[in-house]
């Protein structure tokens, strides 16, 4: 970190300079900065890479693996696909379940939020505020004993209900920041023509909030992707198994096979991964956007 | 979108506020003119308007105010196996929190959490500011090399743990190779007493530097460039434009990444279940944890209810510090 700060403390020396003469000595010094940065990417995902690396070693109980995965082996994934490969199908469903839920109550409550004039506006938004804030093992202890009663335990429409509670609230958030911005005077032009509110929520406001759907949408997913607390706790047999608690069995019983755990972490990052590679813009868009886990 | 949580939600109490004053208006002037048909015309449009948030009105009632009050009477039950049988749940007044301040584990506990509390936000923190301030600066690939910062943070926290139990393994992890190779000798990172939790702290510090360059970044992109130029002439550069311009332009900002730091940090559940399960021989035990170990392992609830009623009311404390926060950085 030492070296950051160093790095910065010059930098901004170089900042303020006045901008004439800085043009031309900029480039090589943004290259030296783009090197900084890479080393320290490097630094901060080395456990991802370390990870990769692991599930590519030879099936053992220790870890003892080279540096690289020089002969990689995939018997790690094969004992990880025949073992986890259904837990994740349930992960999948489980978090696309949420996707639609959550999307369906907080696209039309962000609306309301932020285009209708309701009185309790502020105390609304605090609400869905501290809603953020109340700790998941609350939910849990309250949420098994009324699903035990509703017959929800061990069940995906159970689960999709508890992981949406990870989304709701910061679906609000975003989606009512970004609709904030829509034009009253677009929606009052279809209801001009005739248009209802519900008419013009789904004809005008949807379509021109592409963008923040899909981002709130990409959080949703992942936010129940990775839940592992309802997981935990409101299920108590395997018929319903997403692969975070899968992991969890992995490692309270059986590390005796790490390339096996290691491959099943790879294959529950690679949602992760790949949105965060080609869908950069929308996880960027909601991590600057009210983002907050 | 470029000004983070702290800019978004700042944003949201300012228009809350412009817009429940123009509320504070329109029903004045539409209720003289409202008669006869105007008003019902004007009632079943509020219920259409009502039915767009009535979902979500329903949801958060189900699955956040019950819950709470759920937890609150639980508290002073006696919620165990046999009740979800009998259905009985016998009123035992504060036999529970009895219980729990009189618990061994609940002097610890509330120093573990303390401490894990304290130490991931000072981590994370820190580096976290150090790298947003480093990333401010627009060099070739910076916005992706931020971008893929991220990772970390969108991980599944089960999926951080078993990496981490993997590198920081006693016999073969990666790291105690390392400190191996440099003629150091191997630490027992999740086994021994002393050092677990500091282990899980550092695990919680990667998992939580994203989160907060990403804040501190919109923070820093916030304050105006022309700062930094008049503070230039008078020749604060380097530190002491950090110190007299920076910092205290993103001051506002800090206080609602440190106290939402907490709010988040104090609940973890996630990481130290799979890291360490509150072992080695308590070390690690947190009331989050606690609370999750009397509900589904001891299946006390009533005990458990108890520890995240505490829970509850910390995070409350600083839920109410936050909105101080922010609505003094709105004044601002």
């Amino acid at each position: 970190m030492t070296t950051t700060s160093i790095v910065t403390g010059g930098r901004q020396t170089r900042r303020f300079a006045p901008v004439g003469p800085r043009r031309h000595r900029g480039d090589r010094r943004h290259l030296g900065y783009t090197v900084v940065g890479v080393i320290i990417l490097a630094i901060m995902l080395f456990p991802v890479y370390w990870m990769v690396n692991a599930s590519l070693q030879p099936s053992g109980n220790t870890l003892t693996g080279d540096f690289f995965p020089v002969n990689p082996s995939f018997a790690g994934y094969e004992k990880a696909i025949a073992d986890q490969g259904g837990h994740l199908v349930t992960s999948l469903v489980i978090s696309l379940g949420t996707v639609v839920l959550s999307l369906a109550i907080a696209a039309p409550a962000a609306y309301a939020l932020a285009q209708f004039r309701f009185r309790w506006i502020s105390i609304a938004l605090l609400v869905i505020l501290i809603a953020q804030m109340i700790p998941g093992i609350v939910i849990a202890n309250a949420l098994y004993s009324a699903y035990n009663d509703l017959g929800l335990l061990n069940s995906i429409p159970g689960l999709i209900l508890a992981d949406a509670s990870h989304a709701i609230p910061f679906a609000i958030l975003i989606l009512r920041a970004s609709m904030q911005t829509i034009p009253p005077s677009i929606v009052e032009a279809a209801r001009v023509d005739g248009a209802g509110h519900v008419r013009a929520f789904v004809s005008i406001v949807l379509p021109v909030s592409r963008n923040v759907l899909i981002t709130a949408g990409l959080f949703a997913f992942l936010f129940s992707w990775s839940d592992f607390l309802f997981a935990l706790t409101l299920t108590t047999t395997e018929d319903v198994r997403p692969v975070t608690l899968g992991i969890y069995q992995y490692l309270g019983s059986q590390v005796s096979n790490w390339s096996a755990v290691m491959a099943t972490a790879v294959l529950s990052s690679l949602p992760a991964i790949l949105l965060l590679v080609i869908a950069q813009r929308f996880i960027a868009a909601g991590a600057t956007g009210g983002a907050v886990k | 979108m470029s000004s983070g949580i702290a800019g978004a939600s700042l944003q949201d109490r300012k228009t809350g506020q412009r817009s429940s004053g123009t509320d504070g208006g329109a029903p004045t002037k539409r209720t003289p003119a409202g008669a006869g048909r105007r008003s019902r015309r004007f009632r079943r449009e509020d219920l259409i308007k009502l039915g767009f948030v009535l979902p979500a009105a329903l949801y958060i009632v189900l699955f956040f105010g019950y819950p709470v009050v759920k937890n609150v009477t639980m508290s002073f039950q006696e919620y165990t196996t046999k009740t979800f049988f009998t259905g009985e749940a016998p009123w035992v007044g504060f036999a529970n929190y009895v219980t729990v301040f009189s618990s061994q584990l609940f002097t610890p506990a509330l120093l573990n959490t303390a401490l894990f509390t304290i130490g991931s936000i000072a981590g994370q923190f820190v580096i976290g500011l150090a790298l947003a301030v480093f990333f401010k600066r627009r060099f070739p690939l910076s916005s992706f090399l931020r971008a893929m910062l991220l990772l970390p943070w969108l991980l599944p926290l089960i999926v951080s743990s078993a990496t981490w139990r993997s590198i920081l393994d006693q016999d073969s992890g990666v790291l105690n190779a390392a400190l191996g190779s440099i003629g150091l000798s191997g630490v027992p990172w999740l086994t021994s007493p002393s050092v677990a939790l500091f282990a899980v702290v550092l695990v919680n510090i990667w998992i939580g530097i994203p989160f907060n360059v990403t804040i501190l970044y919109g923070g820093l992109q916030d304050i105006p460039d022309e700062l930094y130029e008049a503070g230039a002439l008078d020749g604060a550069t380097g530190w002491k434009a950090f110190r007299h311009i920076t910092w205290p332009n993103l001051r506002p900002v800090v206080s609602v990444v440190l106290v939402l730091g907490v709010v988040y940090t104090i609940k973890v559940l996630d990481i130290i279940l799979g890291l360490t399960n509150g072992g080695p021989a308590n070390a690690t035990q947190t009331l989050a944890v606690r609370s999750y170990q009397e509900s589904f392992v001891n299946f006390e609830f009533g005990v458990g209810a108890a520890f995240s009623n505490i829970l509850i009311v910390i995070s409350l404390l600083f839920a109410i510090v936050y909105l101080r926060v922010n609505r003094r950085a709105v004044d601002e």
